[in-house]
């Protein structure tokens, strides 16, 4: 091969690459302006705090903010306790090549892979028929409480959806706990539980808020989970209680952009919703990832 | 020479150690045991998500009155619906005589993912190999966070898209009979694909040591030669990797395929003919259904077999990542 017919070939390749990049980013650019250009008109105070109107094509669409919020607090509670503790196991107590680490490690690995349409099966089949279901049988006999549709189960079927999220981050920032502040403690006579609680829980706050950040972004996201186990098309009123189904955004689109007699006439509040969710949902992977290279910054500047 | 000591008074000593120290051993032992049981749940979680969808998928095999209807054969064999009919394949629950052939949903299936794959393998790869091997520094802190700004789109968000404006450019582009189609949602499916691909396609081209590109490049090869003679190969079975959780991913994803593919149950290799996939059909189907009869129990069914096929596309995803860890970093298990 001669020199030159390598510099071409090296040429192309190289513009090949630099191209499939520039596609993948202009996809993205035309996704975002569309949605901007067509959604922005219809951002307005009324917009966002009033409930939709005549078919939904007119009004705001507060009760789907207000469903998606409580639904992701609600999800965020149950699920951040509980990957903090497992990363916690996987990081502090576990055994670099203990048996039960791998496994737990092989199913946080295979529950982020799970379908998001099974969670949905699995929600309905184990949150409302056996756990929402055997409430009813035996606290209430029988009376219809529990056992249907509600933002209860919704948010803990998205808690177990997100809890990946929620284990990976946090056992990346137990990684970063400078071992040093863990052997002073135990220098000081720390326990191992005073020493996790009172200097590496403290130290890794950062990267749990990633982490919790990054699963609410994921949560409100998602869409098929919750289709059967506590959302609504249209409710004419708020959820005040657990047991009450809700309106969430991602849905809300969903609906709207499927079942609507007049697509025409929705398309305006449609576009507005979508612009709300995208934003939404972007801002808070733009704050976990600012945490996030904060705090590698930080680690690097601690050597 | 007497040192002097501060003297705790003797019932003082007495009372608090011992009671300080039962009490630490005690909570330590506790917060232990608290915390496996916790590490314990995503295990469980997985456990349950298998028993609790394979509950209801169970009385397709067991269920004398449900198996009428909807039974393996029914699933996965051609059947004459009619007598004077040939035998066929057709999905059509809700009808006089339900037919519930899943092959329908299976090959639609494979379309979307077919065109998803088609389209995301060759643009995520490559645009891996041009953040980690050519782009200067600043250019690859723009494009690597851009290119996962892609994977926090919502997919209800891509699957609007689809419907609203990729089907019309696609429908004014090739003039297919329908406009919602299997390249229209394979496309779509492709954009939540290529973050997956490419996120862990350049982790894996990153993992490969600075030495083998050094040797390479003292041998007096340029760089894309490196790139595509040394760190590409080394990093294939991470790539493949990517590919496989791509396609796990492309296989289950709902909400796009729901808004985007037309939902009709065609067998065809037409790709510009509407299709329904296993995920869409779960999805469309369940709000309506009857609690218990053969319906339910068939798109519990169809759960169960996507969670199967996830299942083992992902864990062999996890081994083949492992592997080429221990394989590059020299270590072995």
């Amino acid at each position: 091969m001669t020199k030159s017919s390598i510099k071409i070939q090296g040429f192309v390749f190289k513009g090949l690459t630099i191209a499939a990049s520039m596609v993948i980013v202009a996809m993205l650019a035309v996704i975002i302006g569309n949605v901007v250009i067509n959604g922005y008109g219809k951002l307005s105070w009324e917009f966002f705090t009033k409930a939709p109107e005549q078919g939904m094509t007119a009004g705001g669409i507060f009760p789907a903010i207000f469903g998606t919020v409580a639904l992701v607090l609600l999800m965020t509670i149950a699920v951040v306790p509980l990957g903090v503790l497992t990363a916690v196991y996987l990081h502090e107590y576990a055994k670099p090549d203990s048996k039960i680490a791998r496994l737990v490690r092989v199913a946080v690995g295979n529950l982020a892979g799970v379908p998001s349409i099974v969670f949905g099966l699995f929600g309905l089949g184990f949150f409302i028929h056996f756990i929402g279901g055997g409430i009813d049988r035996v606290l209430l006999s029988g009376e219809v409480a529990w056992g249907q549709p509600a933002i209860i189960w919704a948010a803990l079927t998205l808690a177990v959806l997100t809890l990946p999220v929620v284990i990976v981050s946090t056992e990346e920032a137990l990684r970063g706990v400078p071992k040093e502040y863990r052997e002073a403690s135990y220098a000081l006579g720390g326990t191992k539980w005073q020493t996790i609680r009172k200097i590496v829980l403290p130290y890794s706050v950062p990267g749990i808020l990633t982490g919790s950040i990054l699963a609410v972004s994921r949560g409100a996201g998602e869409v098929a989970p919750i289709m059967f186990t506590g959302a609504a098309y249209f409710l004419p009123y708020l959820p005040s209680k657990l047991n009450d189904q809700f309106m969430e955004l991602g849905y809300h689109i969903f609906v709207m952009s499927t079942q609507s007699p007049d697509v025409e006439g929705t398309k305006p509040i449609l576009y507005g919703t979508v612009l709300v969710l995208l934003v939404l949902t972007f801002v808070l992977n733009f704050l976990a990832i600012l945490i996030r290279s904060k705090i590698r910054a930080a680690q690097r500047r601690a050597g | 020479m007497k040192v002097e000591t501060t003297k705790i008074p003797e019932c003082e000593r007495k009372k608090i150690k011992p009671y300080y120290r039962r009490r630490g051993k005690i909570k330590e032992w506790l917060v232990e045991k608290f915390i496996l049981l916790n590490a314990f749940m995503a295990i469980g979680a997985i456990i349950l998500i298998f028993i609790f969808v394979g509950k209801e998928a169970l009385p397709v095999f067991t269920s004398q009155e449900v198996q009428e209807e909807a039974n393996i054969s029914e699933f996965f064999l051609p059947h004459r619906y009619t007598p004077d009919s040939s035998p066929d394949f057709i999905w059509q629950p809700v009808s006089q005589r339900p037919k519930y052939s899943i092959i329908p949903l299976i090959v639609g299936t494979l379309k979307a993912t077919f065109i998803a794959m088609l389209f995301a393998i060759p643009l995520a790869v490559a645009a891996a190999v041009y953040t980690s091997e050519f782009a200067p520094g600043r250019v690859k802190e723009i494009i690597k966070p851009t290119i996962e700004l892609l994977a926090g789109i919502p997919s209800v968000v891509l699957g609007f898209f689809a419907l609203i404006v990729l089907a019309s450019v696609i429908q004014d582009v090739f003039h297919f009979t329908f406009r919602l189609n299997a390249i229209n949602a394979g496309i779509a499916l492709g954009l939540a694909v290529i973050p997956i691909v490419y996120t862990v396609s350049e982790d894996a081209l990153n993992a490969v040591p600075r030495q083998y590109r050094e040797a390479s490049l003292a041998l007096g090869a340029t760089t894309w030669q490196t790139a595509w003679s040394v760190a590409l190969p080394a990093a294939l079975p991470g790539i493949f990797a990517g590919i496989m959780l791509g396609f796990g991913r492309a296989v289950g994803e709902t909400m796009i395929v729901l808004m985007a593919s037309g939902n009709a149950a065609i067998i065809s290799w037409n790709f510009g003919e509407s299709i329904r996939t296993l995920s869409a059909t779960i999805a469309a189907e369940l709000g309506e259904v009857v609690f218990g009869s053969p319906h339910y129990h068939a798109l519990f069914f169809i759960g169960a077999l996507l969670f199967i096929i996830t299942f083992i596309i992902n864990l062999s995803g996890a081994v083949y990542v492992e592997r080429l860890k221990a394989k590059l970093t020299g270590s072995r298990r």
